[in-house]
């Protein structure tokens, strides 16, 4: 009984280090980029969030991150575009239409997808990708809709839209195999019932099954937007990687920057100190954007719970 | 027989244990007779493909057992790893600024050898003959002249059919020498630049495409219809993308060559040069005054410490093996640089090298160099 005791107390013991291990370096992370950032901070003030130049040259330094929290926030929204109602689709598919022979080795498929590493999805996206969309999508976009704003400029494939597709591509899997295991979840008895009023497919899907389900679904969109957000270095391979106010965003066809392609670029060769400091402040944007993302998520996933309330637990 | 199977099986598996364990350890003395040295180097990728051939012929020819790694990254990252002692040596085409050889005590410039910096572009349909002076490039580089069809581009080149289409300008995204020498030229001969933009190893440019990397750079360029660049001479004719011609301050239009590059190298002053421990941010042949000489050429440099012991893992013998490594470079090696298209170094300049190498110790004792 006691050696039973002792055996739990260690294991609990264990799992608290570990949980609270987690926390810690949350924590560590956030006081290193804080005391990081200190001296662009420090020296721009609030002009550091608002500002639009990224200025290196000697005598002449003026550190902004708003180009960049802007293109991460574009690039991240066209992924969730293109990439939720694809990813709802093979779910829906996956779960409620597909043969039994159909729909395992697909939903492997599907997931394997995540297994390709970023890097892979960039060279191609710079290489192949890159000349389908501009060849397809933009050139006979900017010629026909170009008096649209954002489909204005001068095309060529390496931009906003080229990252939030190669983005999309990269959030499928995750968004599509949680939005499945959400929908398989639905108890059978609802879409019966629903069937039993004489509902179509599409209404039961529609109206019943989505309806159900979508805390988790819009969960899942959450993933996939973390993913998003924090990608690097497919983006960085495909969206132009200008600098300063260059790089606000005006157009889908215009090369820009996201946070984390801005760092991967220059972090590693800051040659100064205050250049140094703006790259880490530039990471503590991102990780206050990402804190951001997540609080609102729950928000709104318990603000849905209780909406629904009994109907959904 | 299932038995027998598994104890046949086993004395498989035994034998074929007992034999690799007895190879590694056989080829494992043999290794070690020779000690077999790694030196590790990064930085500029300006020089990356004279580097790279004489890394391969030393290697190869000279020093079997020797392995030398440079794997480029731009002369931000050199003259970042070299300040943090990461490296044996770096290289950096811009030389290192008050504040960079404050941050690097006891640093010594080596010149390794001079390029030339060109003006790549693609154009579908016109694969030469592009002329352009160094104002109109700092305009279409700032973002002033947006067509190729622009008059001051069209009175230049009256015999080429240059299509009304935006240019696509592309530069680097990386810390880089190349943009160190290519900013500091457009500032040179364009004030609005010097005004807006300015120059170093990284600036905030008004527009365009950002690749990291000379080789990058060209790649881009090459994809990119509409496109122009700025790429070191040896990157330009590895990918075969058309340079323009540019007009040096004796009013002709010059391709970049090993022969305008030379050109230029020459006004290079015979005396009066820093030693390899002073600052060599004074010298600059940009524009150069020759009737050939190409207006964007430079020397690029090695960095050493003074006292080699400064760096991690670094012992005598390994100090010696570097040392006679980068005398080859500037004596021998020499040789693999006009293929390359690349200038190969003045007397003068490998005199003033030879003195920096010799005063070069490890823990205070002299290191032999050749």
């Amino acid at each position: 009984m006691d050696k039973k005791l002792t055996r739990d107390s260690i294991f609990q013991i264990l799992t608290a280090v570990i949980a609270v291990s987690a926390v810690i370096i949350l924590i560590a992370n956030t006081i290193v980029l804080v005391t990081g950032s200190e001296i662009a901070v420090g020296r721009f003030g609030f002009g550091f969030l608002t500002g639009t130049n990224w200025n290196p040259v000697v005598g002449r330094e003026s550190f902004g991150v708003l180009p960049y929290v802007l293109g991460t926030l574009l690039t991240s929204g066209i992924a969730l575009l293109i990439g939720v109602p694809l990813s709802l689709g093979i779910a829906i598919f996956l779960v409620e239409m597909a043969p039994k022979a159909v729909k395992v080795p697909l939903s492997y498929l599907v997931e394997l997808l995540a297994a390709v590493p970023s890097v892979i999805l960039g060279l191609w996206g710079l290489f192949v990708l890159r000349f389908w969309i501009l060849n397809y999508i933009e050139i006979p976009l900017n010629s026909y809709l170009g008096w649209i704003p954002i489909f204005s400029g001068t095309p060529f494939g390496l931009d906003f839209f080229t990252a939030g597709i190669i983005l999309a591509i990269m959030i499928i899997p995750t968004v599509a195999s949680v939005s499945k295991e959400v929908i398989s979840a639905v108890p059978d008895s609802i879409r019966e019932g629903a069937y039993g009023i004489g509902a179509t497919k599409w209404e039961v899907i529609r109206h019943w099954v989505l309806n159900y389900g979508r805390s988790g679904i819009f969960g899942a969109v959450i993933l996939g937007l973390g993913r998003a957000v924090g990608e690097t270095m497919a983006v960085t391979m495909v969206i132009g990687n200008a600098v300063g106010p260059a790089a606000m965003p005006v157009t889908f066809f215009q090369a820009g920057q996201t946070l984390p392609s801005l760092i991967a670029n220059g972090f590693l060769e800051a040659p100064n100190p205050l250049e140094k400091s703006a790259y880490v402040g530039a990471g503590l944007v991102l990780l206050l954007i990402s804190v951001l993302i997540n609080v609102v998520a729950h928000v709104m996933v318990t603000r849905v719970l209780k909406v629904k309330g009994g109907a959904l637990e | 027989m299932k038995t027998a199977t598994k104890i046949i099986l086993a004395i498989v598996a035994i034998a074929v244990i007992a034999g690799g364990i007895i190879a590694y350890v056989y080829l494992g003395t043999q290794g070690s007779t020779t000690e077999a040295v790694t030196l590790n180097g990064a930085g500029a990728t300006f020089p990356q493909p004279f580097l790279s051939a004489t890394i391969t012929t030393y290697t190869t020819q000279i020093k079997t057992n020797l392995k030398i790694n440079y794997p480029g990254g731009g002369s931000g990252q050199g003259i970042q790893s070299f300040t943090n002692k990461q490296v044996d040596f770096a290289c950096s085409d811009a030389p290192l600024t008050a504040s960079q050889r404050e941050a690097a005590p006891n640093a010594l410039h080596i010149p390794e050898t001079i390029g030339a910096i060109t003006v790549a572009y693609n154009l579908p349909g016109i694969s030469t003959g592009l002329k352009l002076t160094g104002p109109i490039v700092a305009d279409i580089f700032l973002g002033t002249t947006k067509n190729w069809n622009d008059p001051a581009i069209t009175i230049l080149n009256p015999n080429l059919d240059l299509p009304d289409h935006a240019i696509s300008v592309v530069h680097r995204s990386d810390g880089s020498g190349t943009t160190n020498w290519f900013t500091k030229y457009l500032s040179l001969v364009s004030t609005e630049w010097d005004n807006n933009v300015g120059s170093g190893t990284s600036v905030q440019w008004p527009g365009g495409i950002g690749a990291s990397g000379n080789s990058n750079v060209a790649a881009t360029v090459t994809t990119t219809e509409y496109s122009i660049g700025y790429i070191e001479l040896a990157y330009a004719l590895q990918n075969a993308v058309p340079v323009a011609a540019l007009q040096n301050p004796k009013g002709n239009f010059v391709l970049p060559s090993l022969e305008s590059t030379t050109a230029a190298a020459e006004s290079l002053p015979t005396s009066g040069l820093p030693s390899g421990s002073a600052s060599w941010e004074s010298v600059n042949i940009l524009n150069a005054p020759g009737d050939q000489a190409y207006p964007i050429v430079t020397p690029t440099y090695i960095l050493l410490y003074q006292d080699l012991s400064v760096i991690n893992g670094m012992d005598m013998n390994k100090a010696t093996e570097l040392l006679q490594y980068i005398w080859y470079v500037i004596h021998d090696g020499q040789q693999l640089a006009n293929a390359l298209e690349y200038s190969t170094l003045p007397s003068n300049l490998v005199q003033i090298n030879e003195a920096t190498l010799n005063s070069i110790t490890f823990n205070g004792q002299p290191v032999p160099t050749h």
